[in-house]
């Protein structure tokens, strides 16, 4: 770890750090507004130990604290991450690749997330590439943890979340993590619609299952791009 | 939300990280469908921040109106967000906005 920390230089690592500080401000959040919402602690922790998808994390959570079934959640949650899998192909070379340890392979694709491999992809050189993404995702998954732990700890002790405007900071965080892509024409056309469709459908299906009808706004979204974007994305705030 | 359903996610997570590593050259994600799951995780994110801006739900009497101090919040929220306000400023905006509308009897 010390010698990866090294390949790095020094602008690198103050963004890694400046992320990770902005993810444990989101996890913290995470934690202390589930478990305001009225589950045990112990399910934002465990959820983001084994799960460590902040958007999913939100999303699930959120999908049962408004009422919504278990399977619902766990639903729209893997939609979400199936983002996940073309990173998967884009970063694979950097955690082993073929003849790599199967451990260096598993432990690599747990700690895959959306800041990750921005920062591979971010460096010019193997090494270097190989270098941030395993500095950045064993950081994040420190920081994005522990702070969870934090929040859900200090949650518990918020008694009155709705005096405090606590059940709209759940929406606003997931607004503010999907702004950037909402940049794309196709893609706002496509999430106006679906989001219109779950809006209207809310009344009469039980809750949980709206979110999944606005999946029908994909339809409208066309083919897409004939030379789509490459992802030059900066890392987002809150979505490992 | 129980620990079976949490280990589920799990799994199907791990799943969707681990085929890129495991499959490497054998399965190329074409652009096209990377692009559409870019656009299906937007899709469904905004369309889980309007439902959960405007309805209440409960698994037995069904959803409700949730009331105009938190879609308010949400908007104030999410106006500082389009400006590139840092992400802890927009969550207490978003917050404090519905905690006075509602402190001043805005539902």
């Amino acid at each position: 770890m010390r010698s990866f920390c090294r390949t790095l230089d020094r602008t690198t690592l103050r963004d890694i750090a400046l992320v990770c500080c902005a993810d444990a401000l989101v996890a913290a959040s995470f934690g202390a507004i589930a478990v305001s919402g009225g589950l045990p602690p112990w399910v934002p922790v465990v959820m983001s130990l084994v799960v460590f998808a902040g958007a999913a994390q939100f999303a699930a959570v959120a999908v049962v604290l408004s009422g919504g079934g278990v399977l619902a959640a766990v639903l729209a949650a893997l939609v979400l991450n199936a983002r996940l899998l073309p990173f998967g192909f884009a970063v694979a070379d950097l955690f082993g690749g073929r003849g790599g340890r199967i451990r260096t392979r598993l432990v690599g694709a747990h700690l895959m997330t959306d800041e990750a491999v921005a920062f591979a992809l971010r460096q010019r050189e193997p090494g270097a590439r190989r270098a941030a993404y395993w500095v950045s995702g064993v950081a994040l998954f420190v920081s994005w943890n522990g702070a969870v732990l934090i929040g859900a700890l200090v949650g518990g002790g918020i008694e009155d979340t709705g005096a405090l405007g606590l059940d709209a900071a759940f929406p606003v965080v997931l607004l503010a993590l999907v702004l950037p892509s909402l940049a794309d024409r196709a893609t706002r056309r496509a999430a106006l619609v679906g989001a219109a469709v779950a809006v209207a459908a809310t009344p009469f299906l039980p809750p949980g299952l709206p979110v999944l009808c606005a999946l029908l706004g994909v339809l409208v979204a066309g083919r897409g791009p004939l030379i789509p974007p490459r992802p030059a994305r900066e890392p987002l705030p809150g979505a490992p | 939300m129980p620990l079976y359903a949490i280990l589920l996610l799990a799994a199907g997570t791990f799943a969707f990280r681990l085929a890129g590593p495991a499959l490497g050259d054998r399965l190329r994600i074409g652009e096209r469908t990377h692009w559409r799951l870019g656009v299906a995780a937007a899709v469904l994110l905004v369309a889980l921040v309007a439902t959960a801006s405007l309805a209440d739900g409960s698994a037995t009497e069904g959803a409700a109106f949730a009331g105009w101090a938190r879609p308010a919040g949400v908007l104030a929220g999410g106006a500082l967000a389009l400006r590139r306000t840092p992400f802890p400023l927009v969550v207490i905006a978003a917050a404090a906005t519905t905690a006075v509308l509602r402190l001043c009897g805005v539902p």
